[in-house]
């Protein structure tokens, strides 16, 4: 996925890093910390520069890419009255969150790990602005408003500004249009500072390749000096070779919940990074009895979505399609063993609970230069090995494949399942692609 | 533009991926194409000129050029870029290519060029008229015409999905790996693709969807087309909206795989980097039931698609829309097939005689025919038929550097090997072992500085400082008694011939100018016969119309060494014939003429 989310801490050193480039005449002073428990934070009140965090009120809030953080309850920002949050009271807050699970509204659900602590900043309703920009369609889109923080998503359309740049637009055209743009209710006073940050704004969030950039709200304080109170950022991760250097070392956190990956999935991921060759494993549902193993980005997709269709016209549920994964890009005998190993694995650590057979689907479209008979060969060992689990099962394997090599394939991996006593029924591209998946359910 | 591809496209290969490239070769070879459809291969860090690829049982060599303008400009009808170059460079390539122009359609199979800069290259290719196939694709094929690489895998997949020759649906998929499943239902359940795209698997692709069924809806070969689209974004609403305004009339068939991503609510991404649903109307059941009202054949599932195809196709060809295709007559490629060792294309002996570049050899040997040793030069060094002015310039050449007595080094070798009783062979290649950059190289060093002068708009006096500090005399300048007063009748000669028969001199008339000043240092620094000859043979290849580069080249390989060669091997034979003749004996060079200076080694 070319877009991926990065922690509001990260968002905020980067303005920080660029601030003189694109913001010279507007102050930022980036008092943020990132902390994963309360003595860290303790810690780096120590360290020289973060001397605030002893002295002035602080908020904390927790900096795992979920928003509505307010509505959540997840953010500290008062003991008894707002502005009284002293280090300590953070520490310890951070502590009691990280000591359990946590549910939000939207139902996802984890441990909350990354938090983000800031100094207090005492402001009127009046000096918050909404900001952001993205992509829309094949256009870049700037939004603004007068009206910050949670007021401004109630009532979008009416309180919303929006500038449409095409990629091909110039600089002074493009300020122009944010001039014309500005909404109407920004206090004149306040209008050329705003405009001018506006500019600036768009500009940041072209050059460092954002596809999302948002700050909600911003506030503008006495002496142009810039409040950035809530950020949320995603970048163009393609862009990650020509941003090495702006960039840095940045982190793509997976989504709060997501984070708990089993050590399958992360196996698979880690083999995946090693390798020119694609490897991707979701497990959807541990206890489900089909267990897929397709190539190619596209079939993946499609027998999901079939294996969906019929489990549910055939007296199944979702719950019955235990993964979601391909592997594709030519990998090597021992990847597609690896990963065949994996998949056999995960199938085999539980009983079906209603005594029914395992599933085991090996599919895959005619591919257009994947050797067919040597990705089969990784499997056939994998086959080797786990026979008797299998048999344990009743594993019921159905293979469709086309490509190069196709022949072979199909024949050597029936030739190896009737030697091991493994069921097996083997189709090439006369079957169509997901017609195995009818075969395997519709009994 | 009615069609993608013809019979008659050929393309420019970004990249010199012998794999695809012998992948298309192999249908063109299969659908019997004229010429191959790749034309030139685009290879920067490669030093070779040319790559062997096999067509059918034979061999053929695609040339390669270090750079898209240098192949654009030797194969101006190639109007297909096929860029595979990875995501750093792909942007790069495609943006130089619009700007060069000429070229109508250009695919580009990276996959994660950053967001950016492919929004820009799209759009500066949709603002150039210039189709866009990709980014994130493995590309486009019109069977029976042409071929993108590696689309419908291998050649005997081709064949069995009928890609080999065209079928009556038009067909557009994002994903790569489902094109070839398509084509395949298609070919199972109907007769066939016309055309087919697979746009491309990342967010921003060049062309949609509704470009490529535009286009397919302006092909009569195209009688209904099969759409297959993904979860996310709102391409397929462009789809129904062209089918409400009547924009499109051809029946449409469409599936929008992805129906599965309802059950996740997040975190889950199903497929590719476009495939992501950011609203409901992006979701693929929301498509699909949306497409169904407006009157498109939409499947239950993607399994029952099948049947949907063909149900449409057998309705189509019950009214005559769609009639049965005659297959055509198919070329089949040889399973096993040997690279060849070695490579000639100045002559052949494989007829009834010889040729030299395509004459025989009895069109050029005899009196009548009017030819002589510079025509066969011509044809087997330049394989070239060049005017008679450049024949007998040649000509000229030969018979003026045959043979200049026998006190040279060259000659002196040969004579001392003769007279040790060996072979006319051995005693002269001796001889001929002494040309290089001393002995006969004046023609090749002349040659070369005094084209890089005039190459470089140096003035005399600019040229003699640059060749002082080269830190070498101006090869072709000075001679050993010969100045303007007592001038080489040799070099009178040429130039006299040249200033009659030559189009221009240019490089003679800058080199009289450097002459003007040498001579007025020194008597004997006068314009020699090497350096003469050496000028003259460019300013030659000149008026013929070759690039200085094509010349530079000639210069780099030592071309006009081989004049030299050629010429004062007649010379030479003439010495050892003299020397068998008169039966010389063993020479042995007398004493008196070595400076013995030997003094006892020391100990180290």
């Amino acid at each position: 996925m070319a877009q991926k989310a990065i922690r509001e801490y990260d968002g905020k050193a980067l303005f920080s890093k660029q601030w003189e480039k694109y913001f010279s005449g507007f102050h930022y002073g980036f008092k943020s910390v990132l902390v994963t428990s309360g003595a860290e934070l303790l810690a780096k009140a120590e360290e020289h520069g973060f001397e605030w965090l002893k002295q002035e009120p602080l908020v904390a809030k927790p900096d795992m890419l979920f928003g509505k953080r307010g509505k959540n309850d997840l953010v500290l920002f008062k003991t008894n009255k707002p502005g009284d949050v002293t280090l300590a009271d953070a520490a310890k807050w951070v502590d009691e969150k990280i000591s359990h699970t946590t549910t939000l509204l939207t139902g996802q659900h984890g441990t909350l790990s990354h938090f983000i602590i800031e100094p207090f900043t005492p402001h009127s309703q009046e000096q918050e602005y909404y900001i952001s920009a993205t992509c829309v369609g094949e256009d870049d889109v700037l939004y603004m408003s007068a009206e910050g923080g949670m007021e401004v998503e109630e009532g979008w359309d009416e309180k919303v500004n929006e500038v449409v740049v095409p990629i091909d637009m110039s600089d002074a055209d493009m300020e122009h249009a944010v001039r014309a743009n500005i909404p109407a209710d920004i206090p004149a006073e306040n209008r050329g500072t705003f405009e001018a940050f506006a500019i600036a704004f768009f500009k940041f969030y072209r050059d460092m390749n954002f596809a999302y950039l948002e700050i909600n709200p911003i506030v503008m304080l006495d002496n142009n000096e810039m409040a950035i109170l809530d950020l949320v950022a995603r970048l163009d991760d393609t862009a990650g070779f020509l941003m090495k250097d702006t960039w840095g070392d940045i982190e793509y956190p997976t989504a709060f919940g997501m984070e708990d990956q089993s050590p399958e999935e992360k196996a698979i991921a880690d083999a995946d990074s090693k390798s020119g060759a694609s490897l991707k494993l979701t497990i959807l549902s541990p206890m489900g009895r089909v267990w897929t193993m397709v190539a190619g980005g596209g079939a993946s997709v499609v027998y999901a979505d079939t294996i969906a269709d019929f489990a549910e016209a055939n007296g199944g549920s979702i719950a019955d399609l235990a993964n979601y994964g391909e592997y594709s890009g030519g990998p090597t005998t021992s990847e597609t063993k690896f990963y065949a190993d994996t998949i056999i694995d995960l199938m085999t650590r539980h009983k079906d609970p209603k005594g029914q057979d395992k599933i085991m689907i090996i599919g895959g479209a005619i591919a257009n230069f994947t050797d067919v008979a040597k990705t089969f060969t990784g499997i056939i060992q994998s086959f080797e090995e786990n026979a008797e689990k299998m048999k344990e099962h009743n594993t019921k394997i159905y293979v469709r494949r086309g490509g190069p090599n196709y022949e072979k394939g199909l024949r050597d991996i029936k030739e190896a399942a009737d030697r091991l006593g493994l069921s097996i029924e083997v189709y090439g591209p006369e079957t169509h692609v997901t017609d195995i998946v009818r075969m395997a359910l519709e009994k | 533009m009615e069609k993608l591809y013809t019979k008659d496209t050929q393309a420019i290969f970004w990249n010199n991926n012998t794999t695809a490239i012998q992948r298309m070769l192999d249908y063109d070879y299969t659908i019997q194409r004229k010429t191959p459809s790749v034309a030139a291969i685009v290879a920067p860090t490669s030093g070779n000129k040319f790559e062997k690829f096999f067509y059918g049982p034979d061999e053929v060599m695609i040339p390669l050029y270090k750079t898209t303008a240098a192949a654009k400009k030797e194969h101006a009808n190639a109007d297909v870029l096929l860029n595979f170059g990875s995501f750093r460079t792909a942007y790069d390539v495609t943006m130089e290519a619009i700007e060069l122009g000429g070229f109508s359609s250009i695919m580009v199979t990276a996959e994660g060029i950053p967001e950016r800069l492919a929004r820009k290259m799209n759009n500066t290719a949709r603002n150039a008229g210039v189709t866009v196939i990709g980014p994130a694709t493995v590309g486009a094929i019109a069977p029976g015409a042409f071929k993108i690489a590696n689309i419908g895998g291998t050649i005997e997949n081709i064949v069995n999905s009928k890609l080999h020759r065209a079928g009556s649906c038009g067909l557009v998929t994002r994903s790569g790996g489902l094109f070839n499943e398509l084509s395949n239902i298609i070919a199972i359940n109907a007769d066939g693709i016309a055309e087919g795209v697979a746009i491309g698997g990342d967010r921003f692709v060049g062309s949609v969807f509704i470009d490529n069924m535009l286009r397919m809806e302006r092909n009569s070969e195209v009688k209904y087309m099969v759409l297959l689209g993904e979860v996310g974004g709102t391409e397929e609403y462009k789809i129904i909206e062209a089918i409400k305004n009547g924009q499109i009339k051809k029946p449409v068939i469409a599936w929008c795989i992805g129906t599965i991503a309802k059950h996740f609510s997040t975190g889950v991404q199903f497929g590719h980097a476009g495939a992501s649903a950011n609203a409901d109307a992006e979701t693929a059941a929301a498509k699909n039931k949306a497409m169904a009202e407006a009157g498109i054949y939409v499947p239950a599932s993607f399994n029952d698609l099948p049947a949907t195809i063909n149900k449409v196709y057998t309705d189509m060809l019950a009214d005559g829309t769609i009639s049965e295709i005659p297959e055509p007559s198919t070329s089949l490629v040889p399973k096993v097939r040997r690279s060849k060792q070695f490579i000639c294309t100045i002559s052949d002996d494989r007829g009834e005689e010889c040729t030299y570049a395509g004459f025989p050899i009895s069109s050029v040997a005899t009196p009548d025919t009017g030819k002589g040793i510079g025509d066969v030069i011509s044809l087997l060094w330049f394989k070239k038929q060049y005017p008679t002015w450049a024949t007998e310039f040649i000509e000229t050449v030969i018979k003026t550097v045959a043979d200049h007595g026998p006190a040279v080094s060259g000659a002196h070798n040969a004579k001392v090997t003769a007279r040790a009783g060996k072979s006319v062979v051995e005693a002269l290649v001796t001889g001929l072992l002494t040309i290089g950059p001393r002995f006969g190289g004046a023609i090749d060093g002349a040659a070369k500085y005094f084209k890089h002068a005039d190459d470089n708009n140096l003035d005399p006096k600019a040229f003699l400082k640059y060749m002082k500090g080269e830190g070498v005399p101006i090869p072709g300048i000075g001679h050993r008694i010969k100045s303007l007063k007592n001038p080489d009748l040799r070099v009178t000669g040429l130039m006299n011939f040249a200033a009659e028969h030559f189009p221009a001199t240019p490089l003679l008339d800058y080199a009289r100018t450097v002459e003007a000043l040498t001579t007025s240092k020194k008597e004997n620094l006068i314009l020699n016969v090497d350096g003469t000859i050496g000028i003259l043979m460019v300013d030659m290849w000149r008026a013929l119309g070759y690039s200085e580069a094509e010349i530079n080249e000639f210069i780099e390989s030592g071309t006009l060494n081989a004049f030299f060669i050629v010429g004062r091997s007649i010379g030479f034979i003439g010495h050892v014939l003299d020397e068998k003749r008169l039966a010389m004996p063993m020479y042995r060079h007398p004493m008196d003429d070595i400076l013995y200076d030997v003094q006892e080694a020391e100990k180290l």
